[in-house]
């Protein structure tokens, strides 16, 4: 899935130290008055599939935002594969990071939108070069050829000429992964990413995601009120509330038997609505 | 002596003519000045650069909010010399109006890139593209064929204003109706005829860009 | 360059009030025949119909520059009345922006919502009372924004009544060109001042209409910008 060569993999080992893929370290972020994220404290090692629950406003897609750069921290520090993602160093003093540092780090974070944010100016196969060739500098033919190996894996090879607006919810989303996928990246963010489609089309794009995250080495930190995936397909599920960790754990005993009773509330609710 | 003479309004039509090939070369040129800098000055003002904003922002309000002849008169006789050029009344003319109308296209690309969805800007965070191409490969070519229409009627309204620039010496339309009025001082005719040059074009004009309005309001 | 401004700038105060008189006359002509022709557009003859989209297509789509000296010098030879200037100014900028006028009116009356209608006819209204005492108040809060651009527009082209030789503003700025040749830097200050001036007014005018007609309808008026930012009129 991803072509990574032995030397590469290695490479990207040594990048992290003490085998952690993210860190946050006192992260705190407000909108003005309303602080949204409080404190926070958590490391994401490499390969790990990480599903953030919580209720409405409890800041989960903050932090996705706040991985893909779209927001800025208000306090703390956020290091990926042993880089600093929201500082730079200068002068031997860490100050907040400009756009070239930002661009330059972020290179290895990819995302996936919940309203997919497909390019509608450009065709399903530009969509997937689009940025390999700009940001990565690669040649044409090979990021094309890349480009069609990923829409076949995603199951649209026919539609490679497409416009995004004559595709379905699910086949757009579909794109948009093998958009991210293109980029080769380290980290990969859902963002509630079947939130926005027909019921009937969710569990295709899940399936796949599935089988992506068994077969790459890709960290993956996912927002979604998708239970059941989150149970089949998780490493660790976070549950959140208030901008604040609340409970940590495997999703075998998150869901079966949570320690707090913020956890078994979310739960009782979510849970018993089917 | 009745009041209108049909030779007389044919004998008025070459030099009319010839004042519309002047006019429409003003409106083409104004309008590429107005269409570039507009463009340049909405992208220079979403910076949000601290001190040039506020210039920026003084200088648009300043251009919108009075007449079009002091413009003309202050590029003429105030700030050519100033510089120590003196440029023909036709060059002027076309800076004066591509300036003029650039503070008000600038304002229909402001509209139409705001009205670019924010998960587009977000997507092309995402994939790190450089920011010279988050514009030209994503942003403008959704935003600008939105606000086409719009530049449209601002080239109209400017083709209506080329006439000012008879008071700096233009040979455009009323200039060339109003000497062969005063030759015989017959007007009716002269000023009959110049006023359907410009109906005749602008009427057609003006029908296409509805056209195109209601085309880009259906996407 | 500010030694001769005892001379200039009373001169082109003189001009001050035909720009004043030019203004209000042309905004109220525009105001009458905008609705006038509006209510033309709108009306189930044909006949009026057709008289009135003549009328809008016909000065929108020609330059006030024509229109000008067509009514100044023109129109006198047609039907034997002499026009002093002023008046031909002020009969072109008030035809001519009502024809703009036109289209604001008409526009705002049809985004009246249809259950307003519906509401007055079921209350057994006649057409008239219909028109005046529910669509109009509550088209005319929704017009009022736009007029203030078209009013401006109207100020600025006051500076057109230059070709006619009327005394206003631009014109007495002008007389002092060939005299103050070095000052003219300070001329067109002066005349921007005023015009600034003069387009404030009209805003602040504009805007204590907006509160006193959506106060009628019950409605607490849209949130603006500056007075400033409203003085930048568009181009219509």
């Amino acid at each position: 899935m991803s072509h990574r060569s032995e030397s590469e993999t290695v490479a990207t080992a040594k990048n992290v130290t003490d085998n952690v893929m993210i860190k946050f370290d006192g992260v705190g972020k407000s909108f003005g008055d309303n602080e949204v994220l409080k404190q926070l404290d958590f490391t994401v090692a490499p390969g790990e599939f990480v599903t953030l629950i919580g209720p409405s406003g409890s800041g989960k897609t903050t932090i996705l935002r706040l991985l893909m750069t779209l927001e800025k921290v208000t306090t703390g520090t956020i290091e990926v594969a042993g880089n600093y993602l929201s500082h730079m160093e200068k002068g031997g003093k860490l100050v907040p990071a400009d756009d070239a540092h930002m661009r330059e780090t972020r290179k290895r974070i990819g995302m996936v939108f919940q309203q997919f944010n497909l390019f509608p100016n450009m065709n399903v196969l530009r969509n997937i070069t689009e940025a390999p060739i700009r940001t990565l500098g690669k040649p044409r033919e090979e990021a094309e050829a890349r480009g069609r190996e990923l829409l076949e894996m995603v199951g649209l090879s026919e539609k490679v000429d497409a416009r995004p607006t004559q595709l379905s919810g699910g086949q757009q989303q579909r794109v948009a992964i093998a958009r991210a996928l293109a980029m080769e990246p380290d980290v990969l963010l859902l963002d509630e990413v079947t939130s926005a489609l027909d019921p009937e089309l969710v569990t295709g794009v899940l399936h796949l995601l599935k089988d992506i995250a068994k077969t790459t080495d890709i960290t993956f930190l996912c927002v979604t009120h998708e239970m059941q995936f989150a149970r089949n397909v998780s490493d660790r599920v976070m549950m959140f509330d208030s901008g604040q960790v609340i409970e940590d754990a495997a999703p075998e005993k998150l869901f079966t038997s949570p320690d707090h009773e913020r956890t078994k509330e979310f739960l009782h609710a979510v849970l018993n609505r089917e | 002596m009745d009041v209108w003479d049909w030779d007389k309004a044919f004998a008025a039509i070459p030099p009319i003519l010839e004042g519309l090939l002047v006019t429409l070369q003003i409106t083409v040129l104004g309008s590429l000045v107005a269409y570039v800098l507009g463009l340049i000055l909405a992208i220079v003002r979403r910076s949000r650069i601290p001190v040039v904003d506020q210039i920026l922002w003084a200088l648009i309000e300043l251009i919108r909010s009075t007449p079009l002849l002091i413009q003309i008169f202050v590029l003429f006789y105030v700030i050519q010399p100033a510089m120590g050029l003196q440029l023909s009344p036709f060059a002027t003319g076309v800076i004066a109006l591509g300036l003029h109308y650039a503070c008000y296209t600038s304002e229909v690309y402001r509209a139409g890139i705001d009205a670019i969805p924010p998960g587009q800007w977000e997507a092309a965070t995402a994939l790190s593209l450089p920011r010279s191409r988050v514009w030209t490969g994503v942003i403008l070519p959704q935003a600008i064929p939105r606000v086409v229409p719009a530049l449209g009627n601002y080239t109209i309204s400017m083709f209506k204003e080329v006439p000012l620039l008879l008071a700096i010496g233009v040979a455009e339309i009323v200039a060339r109706a109003e000497e062969q009025g005063t030759s015989d001082y017959r007007y009716v005719e002269v000023y009959t005829m110049a006023g359907l040059a410009f109906l005749l074009l602008s009427f057609p004009a003006a029908i296409l860009v509805r056209r195109l309005e209601r085309r880009v309001a259906q996407k | 360059m500010f030694d001769n401004i005892s001379v200039i700038f009373p001169r082109i105060l003189e001009g001050v009030p035909n720009t004043v008189i030019a203004t209000v006359g042309g905004i109220a002509l525009t105001i009458v025949l905008a609705f006038a022709s509006a209510l033309g557009l709108l009306a189930s003859s044909p006949v009026a119909r057709g008289i009135s989209r003549v009328y809008v297509e016909g000065f929108r789509g020609t330059s006030e520059v024509v229109q000008l000296f067509w009514i100044y010098y023109a129109l006198p030879i047609l039907v034997g009345i002499d026009l002093i200037p002023l008046a031909a100014g002020i009969l072109v900028l008030g035809l001519n922006h009502g024809a703009y006028g036109a289209e604001i009116v008409r526009g705002a009356i049809q985004s009246v919502p249809r259950a307003q209608y519906e509401g007055a006819i079921a209350l057994n209204l006649t057409p008239a009372q219909r028109m005046w005492r529910v669509i109009l108040p509550q088209a005319v809060v929704e017009m009022l924004p736009s007029f203030n651009n078209l009013f401006i527009q109207l100020l600025k082209s006051t500076a057109l009544l230059y070709f006619v030789d009327v005394s206003e503003i631009f014109k007495q700025g002008d007389s002092l060109r060939a005299s103050f040749n070095d000052d003219q830097g300070l001329i067109y200050l002066i005349e921007l001042v005023f015009y600034l001036l003069l387009a404030i007014m009209i805003t602040m005018t504009m805007r204590w209409l907006e509160r006193m007609a959506s106060r009628r309808v019950g409605r607490t008026p849209p949130s603006r910008e500056s007075a400033l930012a409203k003085v930048s009129g568009g181009a219509v």
